[in-house]
């Protein structure tokens, strides 16, 4: 927001009752690597839950990624989708939202409908395109 | 009424939207930016008419909101730890010239060592200043606290301003379901500013004049009853609230789990919102721990800490700052409020979670095992700075 | 006239916060002075440096353009005689 392009931790916590716990997440049952670069600068998968998923946003298959054999990796082209659907530039795509929909293939946490309709409720511009794209990411992940 | 999920930067431009100010003027400063850039794009939309102020610094912000409140507008600020410390000299002017400004402001250490993260050495050191206090747990108190803050502050009796407060990134950046209510309620609620004493250019006066020695006390004084007196209105204001808006807060100190306890921590801001888990948890293993959370650091909530020192005799002060010379400043309010109770409790004084450092689930259990454990064998060190590297208590 | 009282009893009697009764015109403070600023207009450049650091309104420019002593309103501070680029403005003795 202030200040963009430092590598940035954020969290998020889904749960059906009210969350409480306002402190940082140790042990994730899902990790999401927005730029394939930041394998090299971080430790993604510390504390990963044994069973644990990691989702990575790159042009490689899961298995060219240099992580342990045990880690269940999945890998989606974010980039290329969103910029195949003009969300962004080419030289900065947005990808949230085929984060998401990659993200809810590997999760299962809700349908791809339910992403869908929020997507096109929730996303100030191109409805559409941010749809497509969640949509092309569901069903391009590897 | 909405459900939105929105950070607690997001409800707080939304609270000075529902709350109508009309002249807020604000400098960014990390993490409180977002609070202005929607204010921007909300007034930049046509959603939002006010009188959107871009200056200099935040001395400047504090002196605009203090001229506008003096011609008799709503004014909104927000600001975070260096801007709010180059405010100090103005948020006294604000409380002596009696002006019901309501500012955000988040919760950020100060430096060096440069840190943008949650610590309350920034709000902490205007304790002294005339504003209100409140320290918010989750992002729908902060929505909720700002229009409140109006009510109280506005009131004739009162006319003070007020300072909502918000942990840096844990609540200024986090998004939680927060209920919006409609407009039209919070206009019910939440009438328009109306002062009694405004610049008038038909009865021409120079407001905040020089004052001879046989006369500053007075006007002092009269600060020192209006402060006094916000204990009852806010109290009376939440539950005002609570009858149109269905929630409510606790008054200046929220009692979780003390009935019975054997501990208690004192916990202010959102680390208070994990210790009620972690209360539910102990408890469920047949641990009596509870949490009294302060809401109010101004007004302090006196005659809540002294119920407390007589339900409880174990009471644990968690600060997220520190008075260097000696203990955290919740600590030393609360010893003072202590003095004219006969039975004194156990305290000690926990400093932690300074400059972002976090504050989990098991740190906070860990500190109600020590407060248990002191109970039955004695205080093992009056204060101790929590996880400092081979520290005292590291 | 104004609605508020001008005459305080208790601390029930004052305003919020003290306000001014009358503007700085009407509020003269000239008979503070030791030392009153005397014009040698032969070195004056017309330039209105002493007009504007004035912190009282105790100049005034005429329509000759030059400065006139408001003594009424003049503490003697002495703060035009200091700021004149010419040294036109000498600060001497009030008799009394």
């Amino acid at each position: 927001m202030e200040r963009r392009g430092a590598p940035v931790t954020a969290y998020t916590k889904i749960d059906d009752k009210k969350i409480r716990i306002k402190s940082s997440i140790y042990e994730p049952d899902f990790v999401i690597v927005m730029d394939q670069s930041l394998i090299k600068a971080v430790n993604v998968v510390a504390g990963l839950k044994d069973g644990g998923k990691v989702l990575v946003n790159t042009t490689k298959p899961p298995g060219e990624l240099g992580f342990e054999p045990d880690i269940t990796i999945y890998a989606v082209d974010a980039t290329g989708i969103a910029i195949n659907n003009r969300l962004g530039s080419k030289a900065a795509p947005i990808v949230n939202s085929a984060i998401l929909g990659g993200f809810v293939k590997m999760s299962g946490i809700v349908s791809l409908d339910s992403l869908i309709e929020s997507v096109k409720k929730n996303v100030p511009v191109k409805q559409e395109e941010n749809a497509q794209a969640a949509r092309d990411a569901y069903e391009g992940v590897v | 009424m909405v459900k939105m999920v929105i950070s607690g930067n997001s409800a707080s431009a939304y609270g000075s939207k529902l709350a109508r100010a009309e002249v807020i003027a604000a400098y960014p400063i990390t993490p409180q930016t977002s609070i202005i850039e929607k204010i921007a794009s909300l007034v930049a939309n046509g959603e939002f008419e006010t009188q959107f102020v871009k200056v200099e610094s935040e001395h400047s912000a504090m002196a605009a909101c203090i001229s506008a409140s003096l011609t008799g507008a709503r004014t909104y600020t927000a600001s975070s730890s260096h801007g709010l410390l180059l405010m100090h000299e103005m948020l006294i002017w604000a409380s002596g010239a009696r002006t019901p400004v309501v500012m955000s402001n988040i919760n950020r250490a100060n430096g060096p060592p440069w840190s943008v993260w949650a610590d309350q050495h920034d709000t902490m050191a205007q304790r002294d200043t005339g504003w209100m206090q409140i320290y918010c747990e989750s992002n729908q108190e902060v929505l909720d606290s700002i229009l409140m803050a109006y009510k109280v502050g506005e009131s004739r009796d009162i006319m003070l301003p007020s300072m909502i407060i918000e942990d840096a990134f844990i609540l200024s950046h986090t998004v939680e379901p927060v209920d919006m209510p409609d407009q039209s309620a919070v206009d019910d609620f939440l009438p328009a500013y109306d002062p009694e004493m405004k610049l008038d250019v038909d009865d021409p006066h120079g407001f905040g004049s020089l004052v001879m020695p046989e006369w500053y006390m007075e006007f002092r004084y009269k600060i020192a009853e209006a402060m006094d007196k916000t204990r009852d209105k806010l109290r009376d204001v939440q539950k005002d609230f609570e009858s149109r808006f269905g929630r409510s807060y606790g008054g200046l100190m929220e009692f979780y789990e003390c009935e019975d306890a054997e501990a208690v921590l004192v916990i202010s801001g959102s680390v208070a919102s994990t210790a009620k888990e972690v209360v539910d948890r102990m408890r469920s293993a047949g641990k009596k721990v509870g949490l009294a959370r302060l809401r109010y650091f101004r007004p302090f909530p006196v005659d809540e800490v002294r119920w407390l020192a007589k339900n409880v005799n174990c009471i644990g002060i968690v600060d997220r700052s520190y008075c260097f010379g000696h203990g955290g400043p919740m600590a030393a309010e609360i010893y003072g409020a202590l003095m004219p109770v006969a039975d004194k409790p156990i305290v000690k004084n926990f400093i932690a979670g300074l400059g972002g450092r976090d504050l989990t689930p098991e740190v906070l259990e860990r500190l109600y095992e020590n407060m248990l454990a002191i109970r039955s064998g004695g205080v093992d060190m009056e204060i101790e700075w929590v996880d400092v590297k081979d520290g005292r208590g590291g | 006239m104004s609605k508020f009282k001008r005459d305080y009893k208790k601390h029930q009697d004052l305003p919020l916060m003290p306000i001014t009764f009358v503007s700085s015109e009407e509020n003269q403070t000239g008979f503070w002075k030791t030392f009153k600023p005397v014009l040698e207009k032969e070195k004056c450049i017309k330039c209105a440096i002493c007009w504007k650091f004035c912190p009282e309104p105790a100049i005034d420019i005429g329509d000759d353009d030059y400065p006139t002593f408001r003594m009424e309103h003049c503490k003697g501070c002495g703060i035009c005689a200091n700021e004149c680029p010419k040294d036109a403005i000498q600060m001497v003795m009030e008799e009394e």
